[in-house]
């Protein structure tokens, strides 16, 4: 039965030749869907959700109640509900109450915003990890509360970050996949498109599986390297 | 130089400060003792406003900040800026190198070139004994070099005062001296200084006067000599008995 299986698909040279063929010729397309969208709704989005994430740290650990509350009502909103609901309203349901909002820009606005809740709960950990005694002394050279933020504390909250920072680039990557269900024709859909042609699903998702392995593979070697420099400060 | 009025300062229901009035004159060297709690730690936070005191007044040179009012944030900055702060923990700046741990306040706050700033870091660090170490991070120093870029640090920004938190205490012995000595020689070329230790031989040897808190009050005060040698407070001699 296996045996049957196994040379159904692997030892028919007419078909063996034909998934070369389709994989060859598919490869390119899936390529370019990575490197004309996945890649860069993925920088996009992750360079607005940790700007939102920063300010989003910041609201919470600041004095001021409003902030607190709005900050907190954002994060518990994003976290609370799934990424593809919220795709779907900023794409499909903003459209019945007039604000109509291309695939591309509609992707980028719902991953930001989930980037920024998740990441807003790191970068808020990281600066709370620093100890008081860096503010004092950042205040103590008669620093003000920004200037000590920007040369003090973050710069040692970054580093204390990275590792799950990169947890969060990472899923971002993979849930940029999420961007076909509204018409984004990242390498996902691609596949899926190039695949209703042809019925080889399996081989299609497979290929976008190892780009989407080999996306994730390089960022991981990019984030050691950030970690080895950023460690150059402390004692091993 | 310094004048403190009335100062109180109190946690929740903890009152820690309880007007507290004090006058330092220039150049002289303040060393203030006293057992854990009595409020001297905090009495040098607030000078810096580290602490914002409850109520009472402040004034290095010509500011002045009333605590019975709110006190405007934006005088805050100023303010520090007339006092330099050595801590118990250095609390130096992990990410940067001696030098640009130094360098930092001169270009960040006061907006100097960084030429100069380094040039001056150069020479602070050479001050304390440091020359060679320039380029270290804090993790390579050991405690006492650490804390001498410390007090590098703080005479960066050309303070009025210097204010020293306990700075020798969480040093290993062996490392006592070398930060004592730096602190000796800034006393000799004439800072104002407010220390805060446990070094009972500083405060013999570089003390102008030595004030015993106990309790979050001023209990006695006077020259090193009366202090320790003839106390007249039964606080005073009894502390003394248990550290000596």
């Amino acid at each position: 039965m296996a045996k049957m299986f196994l040379s159904s698909i692997f030892l028919d040279p007419e078909r063996v030749a034909r998934l070369m063929e389709i994989g060859k010729n598919s490869f390119q397309p899936l390529l370019e869907g990575a490197i004309i969208y996945t890649i860069p709704l993925t920088l996009i989005s992750f360079v607005c959700g940790l700007a939102l994430a920063i300010l989003t740290a910041l609201a919470r650990i600041s004095g001021n109640k409003v902030l607190q509350t709005v900050a907190r009502m954002y994060v518990s909103a994003v976290r609370g509900t799934p990424l593809l609901v919220q795709l779907f309203i900023i794409f499909y349901g903003l459209p019945t109450i007039g604000i109509i909002i291309d695939p591309f820009p509609s992707a980028i606005i719902g991953f930001s915003l989930n980037v920024g809740a998740y990441a807003s709960e790191i970068i808020r950990a990281a600066i709370l990890s620093i100890p008081k005694g860096q503010w004092e002394a950042g205040y103590s050279i008669g620093m003000s509360y920004p200037q000590t933020l920007k040369r003090i504390i973050l710069p040692q909250a970054s580093r204390v970050s990275i590792p799950p920072l990169s947890n969060t680039f990472i899923s971002l990557v993979k849930d940029t996949s999420l961007a076909s269900m509204i018409l984004v024709t990242e390498m996902f859909r691609r596949a899926q498109e190039i695949a209703a042609t042809n019925y080889e699903f399996l081989l299609l998702y497979m290929q976008a599986a190892l780009i989407y392995w080999v996306i994730c593979f390089l960022l991981s070697v990019v984030q050691g390297r950030i970690e080895n420099r950023l460690d150059r400060y402390v004692s091993s | 130089m310094i004048k403190i009025k009335d100062l109180h300062k109190q946690f929740d229901q903890l009152k820690v400060l309880k007007g507290i009035n004090l006058e330092v004159a220039k150049g002289k060297v303040v060393v203030v003792i006293g057992p854990s709690g009595s409020g001297k730690t905090t009495l040098l936070r607030c000078l810096n406003v580290l602490e914002q005191p409850t109520s009472g007044q402040i004034a290095i040179e010509d500011q002045v900040l009333d605590f019975s009012q709110q006190v405007p944030k934006k005088k805050i900055p100023s303010f520090r800026r007339l006092t330099g702060m050595v801590f118990q923990n250095y609390n130096l700046f992990p990410h940067m190198t001696a030098l640009e741990n130094i360098m930092e306040g001169p270009v960040t706050v006061k907006g100097e070139k960084k030429e100069a700033a380094r040039k001056k870091a150069e020479m602070l660090l050479g001050k304390v004994g440091l020359g060679d170490k320039i380029h270290f991070y804090p993790f390579q120093l050991s405690g006492g070099q650490q804390q001498r870029v410390g007090i590098a640090r703080a005479l960066a920004m050309e303070p009025k005062v210097m204010l020293f938190d306990e700075p020798t205490s969480a040093l290993d012995p062996e490392l006592v001296g070398e930060v004592l000595k730096v602190m000796k020689d800034l006393a000799n070329e004439g800072m104002t200084m407010v220390v805060v230790t446990h070094e009972m031989r500083f405060a013999r040897e570089a003390a102008d006067e030595v004030i015993f808190m106990d309790g979050g009050v001023v209990v006695e005060r006077g020259n090193p000599e009366q202090i320790f040698s003839n106390p007249k407070e039964a606080r005073t001699k009894q502390f003394l008995n248990l550290i000596q």
